[in-house]
């Protein structure tokens, strides 16, 4: 989190063009296009196996396209490996978190990217660790304790907080807030605006339309693989709900007719 | 962060700051910090330290020699040639990858020596480095086949086991056994040549010396930087006892013939080792790649020449052992490396305590292990114990540290340890 001004507000940082992947037979992604601009927060929703984490991974240098091409910054790039993401400034906070669990927090916060390569300097790592966990507001009882010793809560927000230890310009969230408390929700959506205000691009995949609505100044709909949509966040849930499912008379809108039928009752 | 606002303090360290660790930070908090790591499972030297006890007082009462300094001594020369091996196996266990060719290696590298020097009259330099370029080509290949066609280590380095042998046998030809000359300095190095006595007492207070020098320094910058330090008593304590210790080992050794140059190189790798392990960023990426390989692949660590580096290092030092046993047995010849080598060298590095499973290890362990290791083979050779017997109580002890590896594993798992 250490200064990283990214040029103007609004300038195109990142933008995909007919992106594809396919596994063998089955083609997660076909022909997906994003934009994501400086100092924007976009957020993708869709439902289970959209092709969201795996558009992610493509973006984050796992996975590579089948077709389509990735521009960063106006220049086109090949993200062929997860660390040529990190350089660029992509940074991820994985679904899974990637961490590990047999190092400690400081070593995982600065895994691949440590100081001082021939003589790490630990006591360096140590402060900066404490000082991106509080301004993180996080609750970590000691940053020497073996990450296997932490709670679910506590290692999603080590793995935010690594995301943001390289200043990158753009941060990617796997549902960054599945696995957390009222108060660190809150938390990280606070960071995710203070993020924004920083002129970095974030996309956030979550399935809590509360939180993507109070944060996303984009939301881009998933389906099967394409993009099915692009709304504002003051679209109505009815709206939402019916691109992520694909139909208007869905699981969702059936529920809701059934309340308000038993309310009027 | 503090929840009592009726209590204001002075500001605390960075680390301490949260109220629901219990801070160890006098002796006795550190004794209880050590007592509760054991109690999940994080056993660290604690099993060989009972060990090396229990094997000293159990051939010491069937056969005083075993003490006796110039056994020690004797122990000590062994101890170099397999250690220097099991150092290699460290870095790839680390990985939870194997080496099960280290033997061979160490045979090929032998015969190497043997051949080059005593019989085409290479100079002797030149002939130790073939033979450990020989070990980083191997290992090039094993990582080769691991990284590129997916080959399990266990299986590439078996296949490994019987070509290197051969090559063994092939270039010792016929006649199957070369004698290196008593009077050159290899041999020297590895049968006779110890340290002046003055030297081993000066070199073992470096340790010592060391230690609370860079506590001090830590110690310093950690306070300087707003964390806590280690207290100082606890740091004059440990470099007291580890320098008392030291000099108490060491004038002792020099009873009887004194302390070995071999070890001496051997205790300097260890040391390096340890080093690398974990003050660089290539030790920190291996503990990494051991613990969860797709983690250490997307936070950016090239992965692949990580498992280059650890399998080139493995097969490299596991020739270097080979020279080292040539040199200490005057001979390169076609029982180099075979039997019980390279179970030592594995044994040694699980005793010690680095995981099979990859992501726990240490250079210490090779130490430690070996030792324990070479004073059981010893002990038993000084009984007149056939080599059936040997073969049956390494395979048993060997057997037992893996078990309190996978036990000690468990434990740490439910106390949630890693």
């Amino acid at each position: 989190m250490s200064g990283n001004e990214t040029g103007r507000a609004g300038e195109r940082l990142l933008s995909l063009r007919g992106i594809s992947k396919k596994f063998g037979a089955v083609s997660a992604l076909t022909d997906i296009e994003l934009d994501v601009h400086a100092g924007e927060v976009v957020a993708l929703v869709g439902d289970n196996g959209a092709g969201k984490s795996t558009l992610v991974k493509v973006l984050a240098g796992v996975h590579q396209p089948t077709a389509g091409t990735v521009e960063f910054m106006g220049r086109e790039v090949t993200l062929d490996s997860p660390a040529a993401a990190l350089n660029l400034g992509i940074a991820t906070v994985f679904q899974d978190l990637a961490l590990c669990e047999n190092l400690d927090v400081v070593a995982n916060l600065f895994l691949g990217h440590e100081m001082n390569p021939w003589q790490l300097d630990e006591v360096q790592m140590e402060v900066r660790a404490w000082t991106l966990l509080r301004e993180l507001a996080a609750r970590i009882p000691s940053v020497r304790e073996p990450v296997a010793s932490l709670s679910g809560g506590q290692r999603q927000t080590v793995a935010i907080a690594r995301s943001l230890l390289l200043s990158p310009k753009v941060i990617m969230l796997d549902e960054p807030t599945a696995a957390l408390g009222v108060a660190q929700t809150a938390e990280v959506l606070n960071l995710i605006e203070r993020v924004r205000d920083r002129g970095l691009g974030v996309i956030i995949i979550s399935h809590n339309m509360e939180d993507v609505r109070a944060v996303a100044d984009r939301i881009v709909v998933l389906r099967l693989g394409r993009n099915n949509g692009v709304f504002t966040p003051d679209a109505s849930n009815h709206e939402l709900v019916a691109a992520i499912t694909g139909a208007t008379e869905n699981a969702v809108s059936r529920r809701e007719s059934r309340k308000a039928a038993e309310v009027t009752e | 962060m503090s929840n009592q606002p009726q209590k204001p303090l002075a500001p605390k360290a960075l680390d301490r700051a949260d109220e629901r660790v219990r801070n160890d930070d006098s002796i006795a908090g550190a004794l209880r910090g050590f007592l509760d790591r054991v109690r999940s499972g994080d056993l660290g030297i604690l099993p060989v330290a009972v060990g090396l006890v229990v094997i000293s007082v159990v051939f010491s009462m069937l056969n005083p020699v075993f003490l006796a300094p110039n056994n020690l001594v004797n122990l000590l020369f062994d101890c170099a040639t397999v250690g220097v091996i099991s150092l290699g196996i460290v870095c790839v266990l680390m990985l939870g990858e194997i080496d099960l060719s280290v033997g061979s290696m160490s045979g090929l590298a032998s015969a190497m020596v043997g051949v080059l020097w005593v019989n085409m009259g290479w100079p002797i330099p030149v002939a130790i480095g073939a033979a450990l370029i020989a070990g980083a080509v191997i290992g090039f290949i094993y990582a080769t086949l691991y990284t590129r066609l997916g080959m399990p280590s266990f299986i590439a380095t078996l296949a490994g086991l019987l070509a290197i042998l051969g090559m063994q046998l092939y270039i010792l030809g016929p006649t199957g056994s070369i004698n290196l000359p008593y009077a050159s300095p290899l041999v020297r190095f590895g049968q006779l040549m110890v340290m002046p006595a003055w030297f081993s007492h000066a070199v073992a207070l470096l340790p010592g010396i060391v230690l609370l020098l860079t506590g001090l320094g830590t110690a310093a910058r950690r306070r300087a930087a707003g964390l806590t330090a280690q207290p100082m008593s606890l740091l004059l304590i440990k470099a007291g006892v580890l320098t008392a210790a030291l000099e108490f080992a060491v004038w002792y050794l020099n009873l009887g013939r004194g302390v070995p140059w071999m070890f001496g190189l051997f205790a300097l790798l260890v040391v390096v080792l340890q080093y690398a392990l974990t003050r660089t960023k290539w030790g920190r990426s291996l503990f990494a790649v051991g613990g969860n390989r797709e983690a250490a692949r997307r936070s950016g660590i090239n992965v692949r020449r990580i498992y280059y580096s650890a399998f080139m290092l493995c097969s490299t030092l596991a020739a270097l052992g080979g020279v080292l046993a040539a040199a200490r047995l005057a001979s390169s010849s076609q029982q180099a490396g075979t039997g019980d080598v390279n179970l030592n060298a594995i044994a040694a590095a699980v005793i010690g305590g680095t995981s099979l499973f990859g992501g726990r290890g240490s250079a210490w362990a090779a130490l430690l292990g070996i030792i324990v290791i070479q004073a059981i083979s010893n002990g038993l050779t000084l009984l007149n114990l056939s080599s059936s017997l040997r073969y049956m109580i390494t395979g048993g002890v060997l057997a037992i540290a893996v078990i309190v590896d996978s036990l000690a594993r468990q434990s740490r798992v439910t106390h949630g340890r890693g």
